[in-house]
């Protein structure tokens, strides 16, 4: 029964005993479950990877009104271990001029950062891989690592195009560090914690009730880090040449999609751990394998909301990506920040119903005026080109004359 | 705690170690057969024009300035939020004011145009 | 030797070649990139001494953002990312000045009382962020460094704005 309602917590205690059993100091029964823990989670989400594209492919399909793959395997399923087999037999071409060990790092940096987000997800209430006290400030630096991957693979590659491709992709993941990391910092003032344990812990009520602006930021945000439509021209095939990963053949370009699709999932996952509860269910202390299952289907949720736009929604210019960042985004997120914490301070306190609905009337306020200044704003500026742009018709006649002009032969 | 972060230094070690181990694997798989037309750059199918490296917009260095700000910001509001429920009105009013203080840099960006992508 | 002064040397070991390597390097780039590593040898020994959040912003503001900003700033420059860069004439000036500092901060060290003591694990109320934000909000605490580092955020950002920006009827 044990094994049932908590397989994680069983079997890292039976290899415990079993290690300590056979007479290993502690530390070194400790680093080497460790290593057995990590390797495991890692290569669990990389192996889950493949299951993700196969249903990325196959929702993209039905959304675009085609079947998608289904020619290999019952319904395609393994339609990318066959892209895989293919991926790694492809040739390696390095080009003329490239940084050798840059060009190299450069694929290995941009999984690692999207890995390392797994290492603080809470997965059930007992099954995590650390807890360290500042999970939401790491979320951001892993970012940083990622956005340095880009830069060197732009530089590295010796060719304009990526380097041009490099710089927009760092700019626009630049642009939306800075709404994440603001809208970050509310479930943290409910919390009391940067801990995500802690953050999951906390959601007696789920905290896209208690701030659902700073949610759908996040939500937002978080689609535009990771590069998807509608903020795709990072790879986008008809922008720039699909931009920094140009040069990059073989499975180094392999290891860029595979890290593009994961992060969409753990985009998912880490909206479902901070903004809805996490493992956090009926039952989920008693039985932690419930809290896995929640998280899973709460994950789930999130994700197909992400595909469904991805394949609805067309493409946003680099201007209007980064308008839409530093004059909307970042002031909405500020002020959320502000209004969130004067409101939460004004109510009475506890987990209260009437602080959550205080809470909730102040956000739609907000959202509400932003909506209205975004109107007025575009006013003023439509008003300024319609007088550009104004259309006079001119009269136009045939007259005879032009066909008189014509030198005749004969005078 | 110190054992957490241990796991967080192994776990990123890993997480390098797998992808290099797979790109390995696939070099003893895959063909090496360089040819100086497949290595050479690539631009739209013609031959390298002009010197490789380009002169970027200053653009890119203000957006980089910008983030720079916001980020300090953020990193100097993540103590007060992790203290939130201990602190009183006071020190809700102390970061309003230190966050208009910053919208205001905002604001002079919007107004100066170094938000725009020209 | 215990696993931890193993991994103190070690980290030691790798920041100190990464700084080294950061000056002796021709290429701009490349010193950048050594400096990316140096600051994440800092922030590994601020996880050492047991401040997560100092190794973390460490990490966030220094690799993060500072970093890329040098290196958008090495793209931007003219001849930033040539190989032309000649540092053969004046490394012993630099190595001397190095070496007496390095000389005044080891005597500071060996001087100051609590400088051979063992580090202890800090105990959970030492640990606590919470504390960090009460004292940086308190006004008998660091409140006033707290809003004037808001303004000095402030004057960077116009200044650079100012600076970076095209001027009507400038050169740029």
């Amino acid at each position: 029964m044990s094994f049932i309602a908590d397989p994680v917590s069983f079997i890292t205690n039976w290899l415990n005993s079993l290690l300590s059993g056979w007479g290993i100091p502690d530390m070194w029964v400790q680093f080497i479950m460790f290593i057995i823990g990590a390797g495991l989670l890692a290569f669990g989400a990389m192996i889950f990877t493949i299951g993700l594209i196969w249903l990325e492919r196959k929702l993209g399909g039905r959304i675009q009104d085609r079947i998608g793959p289904n020619r290999i395997g019952p319904w395609g399923v393994f339609q990318p271990i066959a892209d895989m087999l293919k991926i790694f037999t492809k040739e390696y071409i390095t080009p003329i001029g490239a940084d050798i060990l840059l060009y190299n790092l450069a694929p290995i940096l941009a999984m690692a950062a999207v890995l390392g987000l797994w290492a603080v997800i809470p997965l059930s209430s007992t099954a995590y891989g650390t807890n360290i006290n500042v999970g939401a400030l790491y979320l951001i630096g892993i970012g940083a690592i990622g956005e340095l991957g880009i830069i060197l693979a732009g530089f590295s590659s010796n060719n304009k195009y990526a380097l041009l491709g490099g710089y927009r992709a760092v700019a626009q993941l630049l642009s939306y560090e800075v709404p994440m990391a603001i809208t970050l910092l509310i479930p943290v003032m409910f919390a009391g914690s940067m801990g995500l344990n802690d953050i999951a812990g906390a959601q007696k009520v789920a905290f896209i009730f208690q701030a659902p602006v700073a949610a759908l930021i996040f939500f937002i945000a978080g689609i535009a880090e990771n590069g998807r439509a509608p903020f795709d021209l990072m790879e986008a095939d008809s922008e720039i040449v699909a931009g920094y990963n140009i040069e990059y053949s073989g499975l180094k370009f392999g290891m860029y999609y595979v890290a593009d699709f994961l992060h969409a999932f753990t985009s998912a996952l880490l909206f479902a751990t901070i903004f809805l509860g996490g493992w956090r269910g009926p039952g989920a202390e008693q039985y932690p394998i419930l809290g896995f299952v929640y998280l899973f289907v709460k994950t789930a949720v999130v994700y197909l909301l992400t595909v469904t736009i991805r394949f609805t929604v067309p493409r946003l210019r680099i201007d209007q990506v980064m308008a839409f960042n530093w004059k909307y985004l970042t002031p909405l997120a500020l002020a959320t920040l502000l209004v969130t914490a004067l409101v939460d301070k004004i109510a009475p306190a506890g987990q209260g119903l009437l602080r959550i609905i205080l809470l909730l009337v102040a956000n739609v306020l907000l959202f509400l005026l932003a909506d209205r200044l975004v109107t007025l704003y575009r006013k003023n500026h439509q008003k300024l080109r319609k007088v550009v742009s104004e259309f006079r018709p001119v009269p136009v006649t045939i007259r005879p004359s032009v066909a008189a002009d014509e030198p005749e032969v004969q005078s | 705690m110190l054992h957490e972060w241990l796991y967080l230094v192994i776990f990123l070690a890993i997480s390098m170690f797998i992808p290099a181990i797979a790109i390995g694997m696939a070099a003893l798989l895959s063909p090496k057969k360089p040819a100086p037309i497949k290595n050479s750059i690539y631009e739209c199918g013609i031959e390298t024009y002009g010197p490789t490296k380009i002169q970027f917009k200053a653009q890119y260095y203000l957006y980089a300035i910008l983030f720079l700000v916001f980020d300090v910001e953020t990193v100097f509001l993540f103590p007060f939020a992790v203290a939130y429920n201990k602190l009183l009105l006071f020190a809700v009013v102390e970061v309003i004011i230190f966050v208009i203080i910053l919208g205001a840099g905002l604001a002079y960006a919007w107004r100066r145009g170094a938000l725009e992508w020209s | 030797m215990t696993v931890m002064q193993l991994i103190f040397l070690l980290n030691a070991a790798v920041t100190i070649i990464a700084g080294i390597m950061m000056s002796r390097v021709r290429r701009l780039l490349h010193a950048a990139l050594w400096l990316v590593l140096a600051l994440f040898g800092v922030a590994v020994t601020f996880g050492l001494l047991e401040a997560s959040f100092l190794a973390i912003v460490q990490v966030v503001v220094y690799i993060g953002a500072i970093a890329i900003l040098i290196l958008f700033a090495i793209m931007l420059t003219r001849g930033g990312t040539d190989d032309t860069y000649d540092n053969s004439k004046r490394w012993i000036i630099s190595l001397v000045v190095a070496l007496i500092a390095l000389g005044g901060i080891l005597l500071a060290l060996f001087t100051w009382p609590q400088g051979q003591a063992l580090t202890t694990p800090l105990t959970a109320a030492q640990q606590d962020i919470g504390a960090i934000g009460i004292a940086l909000l308190d006004p008998e605490g660091y409140l006033i460094p707290f809003e004037i580092s808001s303004i000095l955020l402030l004057a960077a950002l116009v200044g650079s704005i100012y600076v970076g920006i095209e001027h009507k009827g400038e050169e740029k």
